[in-house]
């Protein structure tokens, strides 16, 4: 239902996520943002049940926040991919886990840019792409076909619309638009909001 | 991810309700369509799937509750407008419930799925705002306000708690119309209709709210129509609709009409 993707160039992470938010078959919500800013360059996205997608994504947010005003300097992403991993798994075995998705996106000034993949059974993985959701199964071929370390942000930005298109050709559901987002060492950028037009 | 649960789920399924019905002794009555009447007296608005597997609580699905209500905003605030019938399977256990809970004169909040779950932890809400208001000596926005019930119900996840409510008002950032369920969703949005009378509903409001800017006494009538055309179609939703408008002042109640009689002057007109 909900889809996640990200791509990592050599000096960028480019990361976009579906926009509709749902209730059984209904679409409550079209213009659903699932990234949440976890510091100036790190993004959280995450999808998976109701409640505990927005409430895990905030209590990370927050505690990433809590240690920048405790210790006066920025977890990375990858401590901070890290950070989140365990609280998944702490929560995994006990009477409330958490059951969700995320990607992890972020730019460091020693590592560079890093993208993590981490699921509801609190695996992590860095991996040059990743996507979630069912639609990960049409695209993640794609991404191994195209993919190149060295792509630059134009070439990144047309292998995700290739990866949009054919969502909209296949996928059996509909989804009308894409918030996309670019991180590099200036920050978290906006960029157009991706809108596949009719299936051909 | 709910459509994953609904797909994924094998209890949804109407087939088994026949069987299910049988193995009840006395003691808790479940009627037909898994509607749960404890101790005779407490209505339910929900609808519960028969769960094959006995895991309780956990495995339940709800996407239907029987009920019609919705809110939308417009220009000049937000139309609040619901059904108020109450059924237990297919008996009409009435056909006048409030289904919109006075939070405070500026914050509505509507009723779908447990009508004891909606005004007790409506309620609970209600002086929650109150004591922010008294610390903070300004109203409570109405995001704040329904983060406070989104918080609250999030704890009892799984548990079994069954609301769908909406939360509608004014601040001072204009209109505020906000969805929190028992699930843990909490949307905001400019449109929302809960119920199992809601697809019907998000029919005639959809195709309403296209020319924009409409006068209040519009949006009245498209709010009270949609809900007519709600009732028409689904059975688990009637009696009268109930009307209300919240504007900068507050929360104004518009009408109450019959829909039969409704019914009738829809009739009229079109002939």
């Amino acid at each position: 239902m909900e889809y996640l993707i990200g791509i990592q160039g050599q000096d960028f992470v480019l990361v976009a996520a579906d926009n509709i938010a749902a209730n059984s078959i209904i679409q409550m919500k079209q213009d659903q943002d699932k990234m949440f800013k976890l510091s100036d360059k790190i993004l959280l996205l995450c999808v998976g049940e109701a409640g505990d997608t927005v409430q895990f994504a905030e209590y990370i947010q927050k505690n990433i926040q809590l240690y920048k005003m405790r210790n006066g300097y920025e977890l990375s992403p990858k401590a901070a991919a890290n950070f989140t991993r365990k609280n998944l798994a702490d929560y995994l075995r006990s009477r409330t886990p958490y059951h969700v998705n995320l990607l992890l996106a972020g730019f460091d000034e020693t590592d560079g840019p890093g993208l993590y993949y981490m699921d509801h059974l609190s695996a992590l993985a860095k991996a040059p792409f990743a996507a979630h959701g069912y639609g990960a199964y049409l695209t993640l071929s794609i991404l191994d076909r195209y993919y190149r370390p060295d792509l630059t942000r134009d070439e990144a930005v047309d292998l995700l619309k290739k990866c949009i298109e054919e969502l909209n050709k296949r996928f059996i559901l509909n989804l009308p638009s894409f918030s996309v987002r670019l991180i590099d060492k200036e920050g978290i950028h906006d960029l157009e909001k991706l809108m596949p037009v009719g299936a051909k | 991810m709910a459509l994953a649960s609904v797909l994924q789920s094998e209890s949804v399924d109407f087939s088994n309700y026949g069987r299910q019905r049988r193995g009840f002794a006395s003691g808790l009555t479940e009627t037909e369509l898994g509607l749960e009447s404890v101790g005779g007296d407490s209505l339910s608005f929900a609808l519960r799937t028969s769960c094959s597997n006995g895991d309780g609580p956990d495995r339940k699905i709800e996407f239907l509750h029987g009920t019609t209500t919705l809110a939308f905003k417009f220009q000049h605030g937000v139309i609040v407008a619901v059904d108020s019938r109450a059924t237990a399977g297919s008996y009409i256990a009435s056909q006048t419930v409030k289904k919109v809970i006075e939070i405070n004169p500026y914050l509505l909040g509507t009723m779908a799925g447990g009508a004891a779950d909606c005004s007790f932890w409506e309620r609970l809400l209600a002086r929650q705002c109150r004591v922010y208001e008294l610390r903070n000596k300004e109203r409570i926005s109405v995001a704040a306000a329904s983060k406070l019930l989104a918080n609250m119900v999030y704890q009892y996840k799984g548990m079994g708690l069954s609301m769908g409510t909406m939360v509608c008002g004014w601040d001072k950032t204009g209109p505020g119309l906000y969805y929190v369920d028992s699930e843990g969703n909490r949307v905001c949005g400019d449109l929302f209709a809960v119920g199992s009378g809601s697809m019907y509903a998000y029919g005639i409001v959809d195709s309403g709210l296209k020319q924009k800017d409409l006068t209040v006494e519009e949006a009245c009538d498209l709010g009270r129509r949609a809900i007519y055309q709600a009732t028409y179609r689904d059975a688990y939703s009637g009696g009268q609709v109930n009307l209300y408008h919240v504007h900068s002042e507050g929360w104004t109640r518009v009408s109450q009409s019959d829909v039969l009689m409704l019914h009738q002057q829809y009739q009229a007109e079109k002939a």
